[in-house]
C-alpha cells in the first residue's frame, strides 16, 4: 500500500532526510497542465494549456485572475487552486481597503508561501497539491513567482510547471537574454512558442485549449480565452515546431486527469532530489 | 457578687461598629453591589491638546505647519513639543486634537514602519497608503464609541505629485489643495484659498512664506496658539522638518482692539 515506511504522513521524516509526503505532493503539479510565465521590464504574461476532463465537459479554467494587477495560472489540483485564489484574492482587497494600495506580489506571494507552509508541519494535514505561477505588475515591476506545495517560492525571470514543462522551460532558457527588451506581442509569442514546446506533435494550440493573461504597465490583468487568443495564436501559426518532446516523459502524462489515482512519486525516493530539500 | 449581677441584667451589645440588622453594607474590592463601574474608560473629551495643523500644495511639493503647544484646556501647559512627525522622506502627519492620543498612534505608526523596513522589500507608507490607513483607524475607533481624539494632515510627495489630505476624529476624510484643521480653518484657511487663486502656480519659496504669515496671524487670533511652530516641506528631494521657528511680533495696536471682553 505505501511505498515506504516513512510516507504516512508529512510530518515523518525519512533517515535521509526527506518528507515523502511533501514530495508526492509536488508530483501533483506535474501532474497539472503546463502553464508558463515570462516577463519583460513591462509586461508579465501567463500561458496555460486547458484541459476537458471529457468529451462533454468545457475546458477547465487554467488562469484565475486575483486583483487588477496579479493573476495566477495553475497546475495540479484545481479546487486547492480556487482556495488559494480566494485567499489571495481577499489579501488583495484588504491591502486596497485599508491602504488604499495594491498588494505588493512580493508580499501576496510572500502571505502564500506562509499559508502554505501550516500543512506540512502538521499532523493530519495534507499539502496543497497545487503550484502557481503568480503574474502581477507593482511598483517595482513586472513580477513571475513560482509557487509549490513545499511552500517554497521563487522569483522568477520566466517559468514553467505542470506535465512536460521541461520542454517549455528548455526554450525559455535560450530564449532568456531576449525577454527584458520583448514588446508585448513578442513576449506573448514567446509564452505560446514555449507552451506549444510541451505538446506531442501531433497536438497543436488551438483556441479552445489555451488562454493568455497579461498585465503590465497600465494595464490591468486581463484573461484571454477562446475567440480573445485567435489573434495571438495566429502570429505563430505555421511556424516550425522547434523540437520534439523528450523521449522521457510519456504523451499520456499529458492526458492524465487530476482525479483520484494517486500522485505517482519517486520510484527511488533516494535518488535524484527535487527542489523542495534544497536550501 | 454585685457586679456580676450588673453584668448579666447589662450584657454589652453583640455587635458594635458593624452595619445596621437591615442596611446595606459595602464590602471593599467587591463589585457586586458597585454601579457599572466595571465599563472601560473612553475619552469623552480631550485633555492636553494641540490646536491647528496648516497644509499647502505647491508646484512640486507640500509645505504643512504646526505650533508648539499643548494646551491644558486654556493653560498654556507644554510649550515645547513637535506636533509634526516625519513617517518617510515622503510622508509627514501633522496632528491637532488630543496629544496622548497623537503619542499612541504614533507609536504605533512607528512601529509599523520598523516591521515593514525589516521586509526590506522596498515597499513602505506612501503618503496615500497613511492617508486611507488613518482613516480606516480613525472612523473604526469612533464606531466604537471610543476615538481618537485628533484632526490629522497628511502632508507628502507621491507619483511626481503632492498630497494634501484631511481626516478626523469620526474620520471624515478629504483631500484638498489647502488644508487648516481646528480655528486656523476660520482664520487662515480663507486667506491661504485667496492667495492660491492668485498664484495659482505657487513655488516653493513663496508657499512656505504664505503659510508662515498665516502662523504668526494664528498666534495673533487663536488664543490656544503659540508663537512658536514648525514646518515641514516634502517635494520630489524628501521630507523635512523646519524648526522651531519663533516669529517676531508686534503688539502695538493690540490696545485698539475692544468690545470682544
Amino acid at each position: 500500500m505505501f511505498r515506504n515506511q516513512y510516507d504516512n504522513d508529512v510530518t515523518v521524516w525519512s533517515p535521509q532526510g526527506r518528507l515523502h509526503q511533501l514530495e508526492y505532493a509536488m508530483e501533483a503539479v506535474k501532474q497539472g497542465s503546463a502553464a508558463v510565465g515570462i516577463k519583460s521590464k513591462t509586461h508579465a504574461v501567463l500561458a496555460a494549456l486547458k484541459r476537458a476532463p471529457s468529451e462533454l465537459s468545457s475546458h477547465q479554467k487554467k488562469i484565475l485572475a486575483i486583483d487588477d494587477h496579479v493573476g495566477v495560472s495553475i497546475a495540479g489540483l484545481t479546487a486547492d487552486a480556487r482556495s488559494l485564489s480566494n485567499f489571495m484574492r481577499s489579501e488583495c482587497l484588504n491591502s486596497r481597503y485599508a491602504y488604499d494600495t495594491p498588494l505588493p506580489v512580493s508580499r501576496l506571494v510572500a502571505m502564500l508561501g506562509s499559508k502554505s507552509q501550516i500543512p506540512t508541519q502538521r499532523y493530519g494535514r495534507r499539502p496543497f497539491g497545487v503550484g502557481l505561477l503568480v503574474a502581477g505588475y507593482d511598483s517595482m515591476g513586472p513580477h513571475i513567482y513560482q509557487t509549490c506545495p513545499s511552500a517554497n517560492y521563487y522569483d522568477c525571470k520566466a517559468m514553467a510547471i505542470g506535465a512536460r514543462s521541461q520542454s517549455a522551460r528548455t526554450y525559455l532558457e535560450r530564449k532568456l537574454e531576449e525577454f527584458p527588451e520583448n514588446s508585448l506581442n513578442d513576449l506573448v509569442k514567446h509564452a505560446l512558442r514555449s507552451l506549444r514546446d510541451t505538446l506531442p506533435s501531433e497536438i497543436e494550440l488551438t483556441t479552445k485549449n489555451c488562454s493568455l493573461g497579461i498585465v503590465g504597465k497600465d494595464q490591468n490583468f486581463t484573461i484571454y480565452d477562446d475567440d480573445g487568443v485567435t489573434d495571438y495564436l495566429a502570429m505563430i501559426e505555421g511556424e516550425e515546431r522547434a523540437h520534439p518532446p523528450p523521449a522521457d516523459e510519456p504523451a499520456e502524462a499529458m492526458e492524465a486527469q487530476d482525479d483520484d489515482t494517486p500522485a505517482a512519486g519517486p520510484a527511488d525516493p533516494t535518488v535524484g532530489g527535487p527542489e523542495v530539500m534544497d536550501s | 457578687m454585685e457586679a456580676g449581677m450588673s453584668c448579666l441584667t447589662n450584657p454589652p451589645p453583640f455587635w458594635k461598629n458593624g452595619p445596621q440588622p437591615g442596611g446595606i453594607y459595602n464590602f471593599p474590592n467587591s463589585s457586586a453591589t458597585h454601579s457599572n463601574t466595571s465599563e472601560s474608560q473612553r475619552s469623552a473629551y480631550p485633555i492636553v491638546t494641540g490646536t491647528s495643523v496648516l497644509g499647502l500644495k505647491f508646484n512640486g511639493g507640500v509645505v504643512i505647519a504646526a505650533d508648539m503647544l499643548g494646551s491644558y484646556g486654556s493653560l498654556a501647559r507644554f510649550r515645547n513639543i513637535s506636533r509634526l512627525s516625519k513617517i518617510n522622506d515622503s510622508t509627514v502627519i501633522g496632528c491637532g486634537g488630543d496629544y496622548a492620543d497623537f503619542q499612541f498612534l504614533s507609536s504605533v505608526i512607528e512601529q509599523r514602519v520598523i516591521d515593514e523596513e525589516c521586509l526590506n522589500d522596498g515597499f513602505g507608507f506612501t503618503p496615500k497608503s497613511m492617508f486611507s490607513w488613518l482613516t480606516r483607524v480613525l472612523y473604526n475607533r469612533r464606531s466604537k464609541f471610543n476615538p481618537l481624539w485628533n484632526v490629522y494632515v497628511v502632508a507628502g510627495y507621491q507619483d511626481e505629485q503632492p498630497f494634501l489630505g484631511y481626516v478626523d476624529k469620526i474620520g471624515v476624510a478629504y483631500e484638498a489643495p489647502a488644508i487648516s484643521s481646528g480655528f486656523g480653518s476660520h482664520i487662515a484657511l480663507p486667506i491661504l484659498r485667496e492667495e492660491m487663486e492668485k498664484n495659482t502656480n505657487m513655488n516653493e519659496n513663496e508657499a512656505i512664506a504664505l503659510v508662515q504669515r498665516c502662523m504668526k496671524l494664528l498666534y495673533y487670533r487663536d488664543a490656544r496658539s503659540l508663537n512658536k511652530y514648525q514646518y515641514a516641506v516634502i517635494t520630489k528631494t524628501g521630507a523635512a522638518i523646519h524648526g522651531p521657528v519663533v516669529p517676531e511680533t508686534n503688539w502695538e495696536i493690540a490696545h485698539l482692539i475692544q468690545g470682544y471682553e
